[in-house]
């Protein structure tokens, strides 16, 4: 086991050097430098001063020396400087950051508490009405993209119903800190977090359908039947049982939807966290917050995948071997 | 004489033969209730978009009329205008179009590459399989949507034909991933072996033995992701990275909704664009679905 960790930790190594250059490159690529953006808010500088510049911030450097500093400040924490809001990267991102992680957090919270009495009833109760219904759901859910259906949820429940605040994270004039504040914040999280949940439940909802129809079926199963266990009994201790941790793997899977997920769903509510912020950096071409923003996607996607793979190959062994 | 034993022989043996997978995967759509209608409501919604298309003036509807902003719909325009005074019903025709024109392009290039892919990955298998491999998972984790987004912005010269390259160059690694999985399979059965003992060059046996075997699995892939390809150009083009403002979507139609008020009081701008990339959607995948039981011999209808 120690074995697997340690090999697919390895092997993680060159997939973050590759991301790693990619991001430098893209950065490279994009119209302007760190100094273009400083000259057009400064009307002294001219051009002399500019190569001088350019010398001491070392852009003239080959490429291979700036990746080189570039990684060093990446390792340090140093995500660069921000031309627009003229603040670090990283104060920039640690109050959206927070928002974003929560709403994703809520997200995969009301998936699981969606997809996983969904999946269980109708797994048992295969070919019943309600499962019917479930399978039904599942693939309506599936074809339905985000963006449309956060919209039309934002068009009934936000100004059609008048249920829920239809934009930002919290309301300005609250006080911080107080019970009210909190209160405010989840009314404000609950409509992203429910269209974001209510169309990603379809694959936990496969996967323990198909689990418990296969389950119910072996051997084990009708042994604790003959002998007399009930029925609730069977499910929670013998069939589910076997099925939760893969599921809870699937966590790590999720990430790359829930970055892209938030992307659309900070836009369309508002919402302010990294996905509006990356919308916003691209349009005013604030540059060091795009690329330090791709590149922390990319990190924690691959740490994502990394927990999912582990936790699979602990529970079944057979994954290991390849 | 000669002649007439030939074709005597011929037709006995078209009767034996046994039904191509083609013909399987149609049989059972058409006996999938539910697919059959989405089959003939796309096929309608194709007919009309296609159709009307030839005949809207494109010039006329993008012309701006100042004097009908927000116009609700009437028997002039028949699903109101939009900020510019511009007729919904003609663009949302010329968006669906466009929509689902680029949604086949992107589907087939990345499929053609993931096949070619796929196939030598799977048949050679060894060192190449390996490097092509590690290219894919590397691929794979990419957070894609903010990539796209990013390399939109960046292009140089950006137009339809760019974004398509986009889109494609990181769409076709789930489709490779799948081919190879199918041909590493398929590469170990006899009738490769008896083939490969015969002589037969390795081109020949991928294109003429293999990939005939893997096309109901193809069709399923390309139904499935055409589906998803639509939704992925019309999200783009709805944040504003999506096809170039000239070629206008059913997710820019969609975009106006980020005005409140759009949102608000002017349903007849975003819904009708939202209705019908959600009805082509669901279509294709219900399409799809059936395709996906059909192909697998076990859940077929009969």
């Amino acid at each position: 086991m120690l074995k697997f960790i340690l090999r697919r930790v390895v092997m993680m190594i060159p997939q973050l050097f590759i991301l790693s250059v990619l991001v430098f490159l893209l950065a490279k690529a994009m119209p302007g430098d760190a100094l273009t953006g400083q000259l057009a808010n400064n009307p002294k500088m001219d051009a002399k001063t500019l190569m001088e510049m350019r010398e001491k911030f070392g852009l003239n450097d080959p490429f291979y020396v700036q990746y080189a500093r570039w990684i060093k400040n990446l390792l340090h924490g140093d995500l660069g400087l921000s031309y627009i809001h003229q603040q670090p990267v990283t104060d920039l991102l640690a109050g959206r950051m927070g928002n974003t992680i929560l709403l994703s957090a809520c997200i995969l919270v009301l998936t699981y508490l969606i997809a996983v009495p969904l999946g269980v009833v109708s797994g048992r109760w295969q070919d019943s009405w309600a499962d019917k219904l479930i399978v039904g759901y599942s693939y309506v859910s599936f074809a339905t993209p985000l963006f449309i259906f956060a919209l039309i949820m934002l068009f009934v429940f936000g100004f059609q119903l008048g249920w829920f605040p239809t934009g930002g994270s919290v309301d300005i004039q609250i006080e911080k800190g107080t019970f009210d504040y909190y209160i405010n914040k989840m009314n404000h999280l609950l409509l992203p977090s429910l269209s974001g949940a209510l169309i990603s439940t379809v694959g936990i909802i496969q996967y323990l359908r198909s689990e418990i129809i296969d389950t119910k079926l072996k051997d084990f199963v009708k042994t604790a039947r003959a002998k007399g266990v009930p029925e609730s009994r069977i499910y929670s201790r013998h069939i589910l049982r076997n099925s939760f941790l893969p599921i809870a793997a699937f966590l790590g899977y999720e990430i790359t939807g829930l970055i892209g997920g938030s992307v659309f769903l900070e836009s369309i509510f508002s919402y302010p966290g990294i996905g509006q912020l990356f919308l916003q950096s691209i349009m005013q071409r604030d540059y060091s917050v795009v690329t330090a923003l791709v590149m922390i996607s990319g990190l924690a996607t691959l740490i994502g995948t990394l927990l999912s793979d582990i936790i699979l190959s602990a529970v079944d062994p057979r994954i290991r071997i390849e | 004489m000669k002649t007439e034993l030939n074709h005597s022989q011929q037709t006995e043996i078209q009767i034996e033969k046994s039904p191509s997978s083609l013909s399987i995967l149609w049989r059972e759509v058409v006996k999938d209730k539910l697919a059959l209608v989405s089959m003939i409501l796309l096929a309608l919604i194709l007919l009309v978009v296609y159709g009307s298309a030839i005949f809207l003036d494109q010039e006329k509807i993008v012309k701006v009329d100042l004097l009908s902003i927000y116009a609700p719909p009437s028997s002039e325009h028949w699903l109101g205008t939009d900020y510019g005074g511009r007729d919904i019903f003609g663009q949302l025709i010329i968006g669906a179009r466009n929509s689902f024109t680029i949604g086949l392009a992107i589907t087939l290039i990345s499929c053609l590459i993931g096949l070619i892919v796929g196939l030598v990955a799977g048949y050679y298998g060894g060192v190449i399989d390996n490097i092509i491999m590690r290219v894919i998972d590397f691929i794979l984790v990419l957070p894609f949507l903010m990539l796209v987004i990013v390399f939109v912005a960046i292009v140089p010269k950006y137009n339809v034909f760019t974004f398509i390259l986009i889109m494609s160059a990181f769409l076709w690694t789930g489709k490779a991933r799948l081919i190879r999985a199918k041909t590493l399979a398929e590469r170990e059965l006899d009738y490769v072996s008896a083939s490969k003992t015969l002589g037969t060059p390795d081109w020949k046996i991928i294109s003429r033995e293999i990939l005939p075997n893997l096309s109901s699995i193809i069709i399923v892939n390309l139904t499935l992701n055409l589906a998803g390809n639509i939704g992925i150009e019309s999200g783009l083009s709805y944040l504003g990275f999506g096809l170039p403002e000239s070629t206008p979507s059913l997710g820019t139609l969609v975009s106006y909704a980020t005005n409140p008020d759009v949102l608000q009081n002017k349903w007849w701008v975003w819904l009708p664009a939202s209705l019908l990339i959600l009805v082509m959607m669901l279509c294709i995948n219900f399409i799809g679905q059936a395709l996906k039981r059909a192909a697998d011999a076990r859940q077929r209808l009969g």
